[in-house]
């Protein structure tokens, strides 16, 4: 059926393309340096570069920052606020909180200022029940008053509207009707969920990105139609699925954070392949090391991620956690006379000291440099060799000195200490999600990612390490793999004991109807439609919710309790028995599954042996000496090649080093695995 | 240089994970809202000699600072009877401690069949018994009005749970079936930590584990040392003022002389008032930790360990109401009188070093508990709710609006929430116009809400603080406003004689409750003020009556 399929996404830096022709099991890679002005204008440059007939491509699937950046540059749209009397500051005043544990400085902007933030008579109580009946006059006042302020968008945000919508319904009526335009969205249609200042953040956060999306979006399916482009395009969303172009106008909340949620996706749909459902994902580019813990092939969903400081966002979200160390991670020495590495960065520019920039601090990035680990004559976007003399100028005179250490220790001692803050954040990571980091293998992907796998697996008693084909690439990749998503939620909060279970079946069942009536909307071909249905649940008087699957039609209070009390005894070795059982919100997530891409295609279709892979030879430090290791081509690597660290790994997207004592084999999906311990070594 | 640079970081971090994890494992598992929902917990690793503080968790409050180790000490010196498995139990704030619902658990951790450490932890329970629902109360004159008092009892023998203790203690305390979740999350996370620091122990070796504890805490030293260089010598002092002490109507005042000599710095509170008659004393191990913690708010990168508080001197306040003895009432300590000791060091030091330093913040936890029955679910509750309020304006901008109190980190509950679990409904909760005090870098704003009882009867309690006197400005800042508290009962407004503190006020369907949070000082001249952020400030409405700037004393 389908067999061009194009994953782009866009990036602070780069933009990655990735082309798959599932018919002639082949691919093709661009990359090319996004244009923050005009990304639209890269998109399609990187396109041309791929050389493909635009008539021809069957799915493009488009990942974009456009949105993030927006809100955490706070340029998003002009948007107003209609609330509830008497709560127009909650967006302001958040839950009582201050940027750092410790310090009692910093500063806060509210992402919809208060001048644009204004109140109507209604409310409702906790129950849904209507305390106040809507007073329809003042909506209309607002409006007018909103519009005299020229807001491009308009955010209704009622309290307890997750339980009782009619108002936020009934209050988007009279704004649509007054202001015809599409953007407007009432807090309730993106999320049906408790706690006002998150909800009301997740709404304004889409009130200021939805005209900027659509307008981005819109303007690439033009020139894409304009060039011959004959299908729907498709956007990636946060929670690894993908919807139509023509819906993301409503959803473009979505849209935030679907690049890292593509990397995640792709990782776990290549390691299922490769025979590792349980894999954690290391994600290492410029600034930051993302990580993601994968159960059974599945990213985990979360929706409680904060987008910045004050800036809360609940949509459903692959889960991840970020740490705060990449390639460009300053090192230095504080004032107890410690070695730090991070959490400041020297970002793309000025960027490292070895791009040649002017950049002027060390960072991990030159530390490898130095060491032997990544090419000096091949940095990306700079003609240049690095320059390894100021490097180790600049380390000796801001790292070396200071210690007692020359420069090559100094180095050393920065990667040690990264290696070891890393493998420390996955621990905790792990083990907050309640699970050992040894039960798991390591997906290292991003430019960065592979540089550190082995040495981290091997402090974290990871036994295994898997590099994807195009580490740098992840991505795009997970564009092309994604299905067609969508996720609902319902806040419930009744005790289990005493609900009626044909009261959940029916709240389940409108959470279906309403996905399927949206992939109806979308025109996208699907091979089936799969809906899963979850329940969040605590015990009365706790906070912290706990995600069970749940089955409806069906739905059987006694059973979800028994599993609940289970998962407690299994995750925290608890027996709660003398306490009831809350069920807080119940999930659906609709997925239009598409035709499966056959991984295997990224197979080395190379000949060679891998003796002719093996390029060169460089001294690269490893523990303490400096080893002369061989360098491999990754292009050139055919299946099934063995080789053993120490070695290098050179491609267009990322360098792998594999440290002594480790063992690789390149398999049937164009994977490399390593075993970190040799072959022989036990987990 | 003795110790690889290296491997110093990597035990340093592994022994703050090691903590991490505790309070992870504490606060996921915790059936408390105060730990789960406001992470009112803290976890740690404590010398065997004498409870200084090994590592102790970030996540935690800050109040627990120099808490914890104090709480160990005290144990150490009381007890010599330990034994692998067993676990203290105790929350007696003449013992190293702070208000009774600070229940702290010490468990002593042996390496390898030897005894190596002590880990601790302490959780904020929702109820210790005491003459009013969550303990907060402002009218106790001596500690058995307050609740339980526990001094340190095994809780646990060689691993196993001492039923008879724990049903002493349940019996004490208000709705005990949920309490026995808490002791279970104290003593998973003690366990956690347990498992965690042997495993980095058997990495690393006892010996190098020990050599880099050490070396790190002559790093802390040295680190504080050079902050410290930084202030000019010389004397300063500050006043920072309690409303009153909940009993007698009249305030408090915490009176602080700090000399800095070189890299030490030392605190003198002994012309502070003496003992007070209400809850509003403080233990001497909260003292301390008041002044370690404002230390770590003004020098935030030192890492913690008791190295860092070798340079801080702190002189015994015997004789005034910040060295409490028994049989004080001081269930205000933790949360109020700790903030006032903050504010009066943040004074002191803002003459001598204000490019580091802030203006007075509201500096309240703003406690207001509400017990009652709710007679639609047919049951009995506590609402416990802790308001935030302005930050003072700092030397770059402008302070936060509606910040968490200075020794606490914890969000306050979403108003959705409580008028879920309780018979409540919000009329307001906004932003406290006109609040913040005026200066080159205004203060944030207070919080004003009102909160109306819809079912059955309720008594509410307040314990506030900032109601006389605003958070004060610094370098010709203004003042923030006063805290205000008003209740309406059928159709009457009345407010506290104490102003920010009063219990027993019966709340009947209709009736309500207004709070109105301090915002913060400013700081520097207004008339430096940029003219655009003046503008900024008109537009968004946050002085609408700008012949009325915000008031400095309502005495």
């Amino acid at each position: 059926m389908s067999n061009i399929s194009i994953g782009v996404d866009v990036g602070g830096t780069f933009t990655d393309f990735l082309m798959i022709d599932t018919e002639r099991r082949e691919f093709r890679v661009a990359k090319v340096p996004t244009t923050v002005d005009d990304r639209a204008r890269g998109f399609m440059q990187g396109l041309a570069e791929l050389g493909v007939d635009f008539e021809a491509i069957d799915w493009l699937v488009h990942g974009t920052t456009a949105g993030t950046n927006a809100v955490l540059e706070r340029k998003g749209a002009r948007c107003g606020l209609i609330t509830t009397r008497g709560f127009r500051d909650v967006l302001e005043l958040g839950r009582r909180t201050r940027p750092y544990a410790y310090g009692l400085s910093g500063t806060f902007e509210a992402l919809i200022p208060r001048e644009l933030r204004l109140e109507v008579r209604e409310r409702m109580d906790a129950a849904g029940r209507v305390v106040e009946p809507l007073n329809e006059d003042d909506v209309r006042a607002a409006v007018k008053k909103l519009l005299e302020m020229d807001v491009e968008s308009v955010v209704i945000h009622f309290l307890h509207s997750y339980a009782n919508d009619t108002h936020e319904k009934r209050c988007a009526e009279i704004v649509r009707s007054l202001w015809p335009n599409k953007n407007v969205v009432a807090g309730h249609e993106i999320i049906r969920e408790m706690r006002e200042f998150e909800r009301g953040s997740t709404a304004a956060i889409h009130g200021a990105i939805r005209p900027i999306v659509a307008r981005y979006i819109e303007r690439v399916a033009d020139e894409l139609a304009k060039k011959g482009f004959r299908k729907e395009l498709l956007v990636m969303q946060a929670n690894g699925g993908m919807m139509a172009a023509s819906v993301v106008g409503e959803h473009a909340v979505h849209t935030v954070m679907s690049g890292p949620a593509g990397g995640v996706l792709a990782a776990s749909a290549i390691a299922k392949a490769a025979g590792f459902p349980n894999i954690i994902t290391g994600d290492m580019g410029g600034t930051s090391y993302d990580v993601a813990v994968i159960v059974n092939g599945e990213p985990v969903i979360t929706a409680e991620k904060d987008l910045a400081y004050g800036v809360p966002l609940r949509i459903p979200m692959i889960d991840m956690s970020t740490v705060g160390a990449g390639g460009g991670s300053i090192a230095r020495i504080d004032a107890a006379g410690m070695l730090r590495v991070g959490p400041e960065s020297a970002g793309s520019f000025p960027g490292p000291i070895g791009y040649g920039r002017g950049g002027t601090e060390p960072t991990i990035t030159d530390a490898n440099l130095l060491l032997g680990r990544i090419n000096p004559t091949s940095i990306t976007g700079s003609d240049a060799p690095a320059p390894l003399d100021k490097i180790a100028s600049i380390l000796e005179e801001k790292i070396g000195r200071h210690l007692g250490l020359d420069v090559v220790a100094s180095a050393a001692a920065i990667l040690d200490i990264a290696v070891n803050e890393l493998a420390g954040a996955i621990r905790l990571i792990s083990i907050e999600k309640g699970h050992n980091p040894r039960d798991f293998a390591l997906m290292p992907f991003g430019g960065a990612g592979p540089l550190h796998a082995v040495a981290i697996a091997r402090e974290l008693g990871i036994p295994h390490v898997l590099v994807p084909r195009f580490p740098g690439l992840t991505s795009a990749l997970g564009c092309i793999l994604a299905d067609v998503r969508h996720d609902f939620v319902q806040t419930v909060n009744l005790p289990l004991a005493s609900l009626d279970p044909k009261e959940i079946d029916s709240i389940f069942a409108r959470q279906v109807e309403e996905g399927r009536a949206l992939l109806a909307r979308e025109k996208v071909e699907v091979k089936e439609i799969v809906t899963r249905h979850e329940a969040d649940l605590l015990y009365r008087g706790q906070s912290h919710v706990i995600r069970l699957p749940v089955e409806s039609p069906g739905f059987d209070p006694q059973k979800v309790g028994e599993r609940f009390a289970q998962h407690y005894i299994d995750r925290f070795g608890i027996s709660l028995a003398e306490m009831s059982p809350m069920l807080v919100n119940v999930r659906t997530t609709v997925i239009g599954v598409r035709e499966r891409i056959d991984l295997s295609l990224f197979r080395p279709q190379v000949t060679t042996d891998v003796n002719e892979a093996r390029t060169g030879r460089r001294k690269v430090y490893f523990n303490g000496e400096w080893v002369e290791t061989d360098i491999y081509r990754r292009d050139l690597l055919p299946a099934g090649a063995q080789f053993e660290g120490p070695a290098i790994v050179e491609q267009m997207d990322a360098t792998l080093v594999v440290d002594p004592g480790a063992r690789c084999r390149v398999d049937d999906f164009g994977n490399i695995l390593i075993e970190v311990n040799g072959f022989n070594a036990a987990g | 240089m003795a110790m690889d640079p290296v491997l110093l970081t990597v035990i340093e971090k592994g022994l703050q994970q090691v903590c991490t994890e505790m309070d992870l494992v504490h606060e996921k598992t915790a059936f408390s809202p105060v730990i789960s929902e406001a992470f009112d917990r803290s976890n740690g690793i404590y010398a065997l000699e004498d409870g200084s503080m090994i590592a102790q968790g970030e996540l935690a409050l800050p109040i627990f600072i120099g808490v914890m180790q104090e709480t160990t000490r005290s144990v150490i010196q009381a007890r010599n009877d330990l034994d692998d498995g067993d676990v203290i139990l105790v929350n007696d704030p003449y013992f190293g401690g702070t208000h009774l619902m600070d229940v702290k658990m010490v468990r002593p951790f042996y390496y390898r069949g030897e005894h190596w450490c002590y880990l601790s932890n302490t959780g904020h329970w929702p109820d210790t018994g005491g003459m009013v629902p969550g303990g907060f109360n402002s009218t106790a004159t001596e500690i058995h009005q307050e609740g339980l008092r526990i001094p340190p009892v095994k809780l646990c023998r060689r691993g196993e749970i001492d039923k008879e203790i724990l049903s002493l203690v349940l019996a004490n305390i208000r709705v005990a079936d949920e309490r026995i979740g808490d002791i279970k999350a104290h003593l998973g996370a003690l366990e956690a930590g347990a498992r965690r620091l042997t495993a980095l122990l058997d990495r690393y070796g006892k010996e190098t584990v020990e050599e880099a504890i050490a070396e790190l805490r002559r790093r802390s030293e040295k680190m504080m040392r050079a902050h410290i260089e930084t202030i000019p010598d010389g004397t300063y002092s500050s006043v920072a003022y309690l409303d009153s002490d909940g009993v007698v109507n009249e305030p408090l005042e915490v009176r602080l002389e700090v000399t800095v000599k070189g890299s030490d710095i030392t605190f003198d509170f002994s012309k502070s008032s003496p003992p007070c008659a209400g809850p509003l004393n403080s233990v001497w191990a909260t003292t301390l930790s008041a002044v370690y913690g404002a230390m770590k708010h003004i020098f935030p990168d030192v890492p913690m360990n008791s190295g860092c508080f070798a340079p801080i001197h702190v002189k015994e306040p015997r004789g005034t109401f910040l060295y409490a003895e028994y049989p004080r009432p001081v269930a205000g300590c933790a949360a109020e009188v700790s903030q006032r000791i903050m504010e009066a060091v943040f004074l002191a030091l803002a003459e001598a070093i204000p490019d580091r330093l802030f203006a007075a913040p509201a500096g309240t936890s703003g406690n207001i508990s509400i017990g009652g029955y709710d007679p639609e679910e047919k049951r009995h509750y506590i609402m416990y709710y802790f308001s935030g309020g302005g930050y003072g304006g700092w030397w770059r901008g402008d302070g936060i609006s509606n910040g968490c109190s200075t020794i606490g980190i914890s969000k306050s509950q979403p108003v959705e929430i409580l008028e879920q679990r309780y018979p409540i409904i919000f009329d307001e909760f906004s932003l406290r116009e006109g609040s913040g005090g005026a200066g080159k870098y205004r203060g944030g704003f207070g919080v004003r809400y009102r909160a109306r009882i819809l079912r059955g009867e309720g008594k509410a309690s307040f314990l506030m603080e900032h109601g006389r006197f605003g958070p004060p400005g610094i370098l010709g800042g203004k003042p923030g406003a006063p805290n205000v508290i008003r209740i309406c009962q059928g159709g009457k407004i009345v407010q506290p004689e104490h102003i920010s503190k009063g219990e027993g006020f019966v709340l009947k369907p209709g009736d309500w409750i207004e709070v109105e949070t301090p915002g913060g000082g400013g700081y520097g001249d207004p008339a430096e003020r940029d003219p655009v952020l003046i503008e900024r400030d008109r537009i968004r409405g946050y002085y609408p009556d700008p012949s009325n700037p915000p008031a400095a004393d309502q005495t």
